[in-house]
């Protein structure tokens, strides 16, 4: 059983789909999606304890050996990135329950949890695959029901923003499936490790270049980043609020694993950052994605969609790591994975909360919740703490790690932006907490405390934000061996 | 285990009278006991000095190399000294104001009161930078709800400038100077001699060493110092133990601590920035006191006179040389005592006589005469002058002055003084000597304050007074931080 754990993370989400979409009938289907979320995140949290103390694992599906037959690898690498999406996926879904069953009509609630398990199982079978095409096929399933899941929000609009998603989406898988074509035509395989034996040898030639800058672009616009981040506002605020939880903590994370993959393991963090001079771009993009978009959040009147926009904030700290393709910057950018995810869960769950009970999330419709929703808020002001990055949150975690990797290549006024971010984020954040806190609440609204059913896994990523903010040695451990592993420093 | 004690007791107290909210007397008592036992205990940590022990506590390790520890030394020990003890008279005089001004909210009000107090506490005993620092912004965050408790659009403005101003210093300089730090030596822990000596350049120091000056913000060196008059808008106990005590001093025993555990004052005198920075805190004595000049509100005028005595600490501490740093250091109890009672006396008016600005107080002095008779020791023991114990600070810094061949820091210092004792006799002599406005409708039998808060006035006032006969426990903390043979 232990040794097929690698395929049974994802086939037992993949096969728990269908049955919820087919009984057809709520509370089973949250049942069975709730059983499917809550095995992946014990298969991942196994797997990982398993990588981190007997290193990586194969395993052949089917018994094909590679790289004739599918591969899934297991490394810390991506043995983190499923425990993300799978940690989220364990807590959003007790949280969907009383959300979904406010935001989505009756009828369509099997079907939406269907669609929900088959964005995780997309999502863990990227993280999982050591195929590139397997890579592309799970893509399109995460995309696919990803969204279906946004079109389901509660205001039309959703339907746009979906649609709106969908095309880029689609532009961007499709440059993916190009890059990996071309990478096929060249090198005749489609195994990961297969390939950066391979690739070396064929520097020279043209179409790898064009292989590479086609993944580039395809893999950056399903991670949104700045200036390719114009899908992610709209599905993010129009989404209904347990599916924005869950994708604003996951799927722009996997995308950013996808590219991590590509550029170090599979073409080499030489090629990528010395050939091809990728830092060249990723680190102005990102840049330019910390202060424009903190900028943008501080503007926006719909909470959701200024926590959108602090996400494509956040990205550009992600891959603002990842270009300094150092040990410390890519420790960094892999801890911010996770502790975006923990962050932006947190508060995402905790608008949920408010969407639950006041059924807006706009900003003037919140005068007065710190009275009237005071745990709801709390967990907001936690989250925000967090993005902040106050001492004792993961988000200083991140930033600690962040700075010094700046430093160390004496890039002091990259440091700085940094730190500027922090500042806006003060401002986006302060922004709500003055209206929830300074103004009194409106007393014939009757708006109440949300449900325990919604507090306790908001809180639940809460109290985790302040967890591995205080006892950061587990996660950044894992972070640097990730990062060691992917530069090669070590096996 | 004393060590914790001191900062989980503040934080057991404070969630204790949270579930006595609804009985205001036993909850009132509550805070008081955890006020009285937190002192004690850091009393009990003052043997350990003496014998020379540094007692430590190492509660985990955040990151590799990084971690959240506390270790006992007597600069800390000092600063926690004084703010526990005068956590105790605050609490006695804050039941007094708030319910004598009716304020509402009392729970929520002593409860981050006891959390800023364990922040305060946490900073005092933190082992390296990084504890301090995480401790610092606790304080920052818990006494936002106390600076804005009136909830107004005002208090909300102020709240603004009060984060806006402590967060951009700290996450935008200070932090960056940390971890600079962290890069270059290896570690934060702070050391006896510092760390950084031989690290880097001496421009890269001194870029770090501004960096830490100007980003700890909450020692108020201008142009980083407008969160303070701002932070008035609160009740009048938080401006006092907090305002005047427990954050500001935060603030300049951070740059105590920085300048010696971290730089060293070896390394300190040879930076070509510190003369400089020096110099700004000059600037700031000065140009603070002339503000404080032209506040005709009181608390404001307190402020600025805070934002003044601040920078001489900060000054004490760049003289980078014994005298310098015993000054600094003692000034931080000797300020702390005389500037609490000016703002006890502050609060004390409002309270009885509901006069905030000093043109409106002449002749108050005859119906409240206890009040401006504190208000007059307090203002002695500022300006430096005996029978107060400001005058030993004073006295210590000059010394530095001229050790340092900085006869214009001197001046500066006595210039200061100068114009301390206008602006701030001011107020009782023109209270006790001049006659009431002729607008002042002045409701019938205005008399002291309520009981509580005049007791906490008296021993504030007693305690400055004191202290003049006896800074010697000041004086031998600090000349453990500096021992005579490092000169």
């Amino acid at each position: 059983m232990s040794h097929h754990l690698p395929v049974l993370l994802v086939v037992i989400p993949l096969v728990a789909a269908p049955f919820a979409a087919l009984v057809n009938r709520p509370r089973v289907s949250w049942a069975i999606a709730l059983g499917a979320a809550w095995w992946a995140f014990y298969a991942a949290f196994r797997l990982l304890a398993q990588v981190m103390s007997d290193g990586t694992i194969h395993y052949e599906l089917g018994g094909w050996a590679a790289p004739y037959g599918i591969e899934y690898v297991v490394d810390p690498a991506n043995a983190w990135v499923l425990l993300i999406v799978a940690l989220i996926g364990a807590v959003v879904i007790p949280y969907a329950r009383a959300s979904v069953a406010r935001e989505v009509s009756e009828d369509r609630i099997p079907l939406f949890y269907a669609a929900f398990i088959l964005c995780m199982t997309g999502l863990l079978g990227i993280a999982v695959t050591g195929d590139v095409f397997n890579v592309f096929v799970f893509l399109e399933i995460s995309s696919l029901s990803s969204y279906a899941l946004i079109a389901l929000g509660p205001d039309r609009r959703a339907l746009t923003a979906s649609y709106q998603y969908l095309i880029v989406g689609s532009v961007g898988a499709t440059f993916i499936v190009i890059g990996i074509g071309l990478m096929y035509v060249m090198t005749g395989t489609l195994n990961m490790a297969d390939l950066a034996e391979i690739l070396p040898q064929l520097e020279a030639n043209r179409t790898i270049p064009v292989a590479f800058t086609f993944l580039t672009v395809g893999i950056t616009l399903k991670l949104a980043l700045f200036p390719l981040h114009m899908w992610l506002p709209n599905a993010y605020t129009y989404a209904p609020s347990a599916v924005t939880a869950f994708i604003a903590s996951t799927a722009t994370k996997v995308a950013v694993y996808l590219l991590l993959r590509f550029f170090f393991t599979v073409f080499g963090a030489e090629f990528s950052f010395d050939v091809m001079q990728l830092d060249r771009i990723l680190m102005p993009l990102a840049l330019l994605a910390i202060l424009t978009m903190s900028l943008v959040a501080i503007y926006q009147e719909d909470v959701k969609r200024l926590l959108a926009y602090s996400s494509v904030a956040q990205i550009g700290y992600i891959v603002l790591g990842i270009s300094f393709a150092s040990a410390l910057g890519l420790t960094a950018g892999i801890l911010h994975l996770f502790n975006h995810a923990l962050m932006k869960g947190a508060l995402f769950m905790a608008m949920g909360c408010v969407m639950y009970r006041v059924g807006s999330v706009q900003i003037d419709r919140m005068n007065g919740l710190g009275r009237a929703m005071p745990w709801t808020m709390a967990a907001f002001v936690g989250g925000g703490l967090s993005i902040i990055g106050v001492p004792l949150t993961v988000g200083f975690i991140s930033k600690w790690y962040l700075i010094q990797a700046a430093l160390e290549q004496g890039m002091w006024p990259v440091a700085a932006v940094v730190l500027a971010g922090s500042l806006l984020a003060v401002i986006y954040i302060w922004k709500v907490v003055e209206v929830a806190y300074f103004r009194d609440v409106d007393p014939e609204a009757g708006i109440s405390e949300a449900p325990l059913s919604l507090l306790i896994p908001t809180w639940t990523l809460v109290i985790a934000n302040f967890w591995f903010g205080i006892n950061a040695s587990a996660t950044s451990g894992v972070a640097q061996r990730a990062a060691e592993l992917l530069l090669g420093l070590a096996s | 285990m004393l060590i914790a004690t001191c900062m989980l007791l503040p934080v057991a107290g404070a969630c204790v009278l949270l579930l006595l909210g609804k009985w205001p007397n036993a909850r009132e008592a509550a805070t008081l006991v955890t006020g009285a036992l937190t002192f004690w205990f850091v009393r009990g940590l003052l043997p350990y000095m003496r014998e020379g022990a540094r007692p430590r506590l190492d509660v985990l390790e955040v990151i590799p190399g990084i971690e959240l520890a506390f270790e006992v030394e007597p600069l800390g020990l000092l600063f926690a000294l004084v703010a526990s003890f005068l956590w105790i008279v605050t609490t006695l005089y804050a039941i007094g104001y708030m319910r004598g001004h009716h304020e509402e909210n009392q729970t929520r009000f002593y409860f981050f009161f006891a959390i800023a107090i364990a922040a305060a506490i946490g900073v005092a005993f933190s082992a390296n930078l990084f504890t301090l620092f995480t401790f610092y912004e606790v304080l920052t965050f818990c006494t936002f709800p106390l600076v804005t408790h009136h909830q107004t659009d005002e208090a909300r403005k102020a709240g603004r400038v009060y984060l806006g101003i402590l967060l951009t210093t700290s996450v935008g300089l200070q932090l960056l100077a940390i971890i600079w730090t962290w890069q270059l030596a290896g570690t934060v822990e702070f050391t006896d001699g510092g760390i950084l000596a031989g690290t880097a350049s001496a421009g890269v120091l001194g870029a770090i060493l501004v960096l830490f000056v100007f980003g700890i913000g909450k020692a108020a060196v201008m142009p980083f110092h407008r969160w303070l008059p701002a932070a008035m808008v609160a009740p009048t106990p938080v401006s006092a133990l907090l305002h005047a005590v427990a954050v500001v001093k935060a603030g300049v025993f951070t740059v105590l601590k920085v300048s010696v555990y971290i730089f060293g004052i070896d390394l300190l005198g040879t930076l070509a920035a510190t003369d400089w920075l020096a110099w700004a805190a000059g600037m700031t004595i000065i140009l603070a006191s002339l503000v404080a000049f032209r506040q005709d509100n009181l608390k404001a005028r307190l402020a600025y006179s805070t934002i003044s005595q601040l920078s001489y600490i900060v000054l004490g501490a760049l003289l980078a040389n014994r005298w310098g740093i015993i000054g600094g250091g003692m000034h931080i109890a000797m300020h702390a005592f005389g500037k609490i009672t000016l703002f006890f006396a502050a609060g004390a008016i409002l309270v009885a006589a509901h006069e905030k600005d000093i043109s409106r107080m002449h002749g108050l002095g005859r119906t409240m005469p206890i009040t401006f008779g504190a208000f007059f020791i307090g203002s002695l023991s500022i300006i430096g002058l005996p029978p107060a114990g400001g005058s030993w600070s004073k006295w210590f810094l000059g010394m530095g002055t001229l050790e340092a061949g900085q006869v214009g820091l001197l001046a500066v210092l006595m210039l200061s003084s100068l114009l301390g004792l206008y602006y701030l006799l001011e107020v009782p002599v023109k209270a006790f000597f001049l006659k009431p406005p002729s607008d002042a409708h002045r409701p019938e039998g205005i008399h002291e304050a309520p009981t509580l808060s005049l007791i906490a006035i008296i021993v504030t006032a007693a305690a400055t007074i004191g202290l003049f006969a006896y800074p010697d426990l000041a004086y031998e903390l600090m000349s453990m931080v500096v021992p005579e043979a490092a000169q």
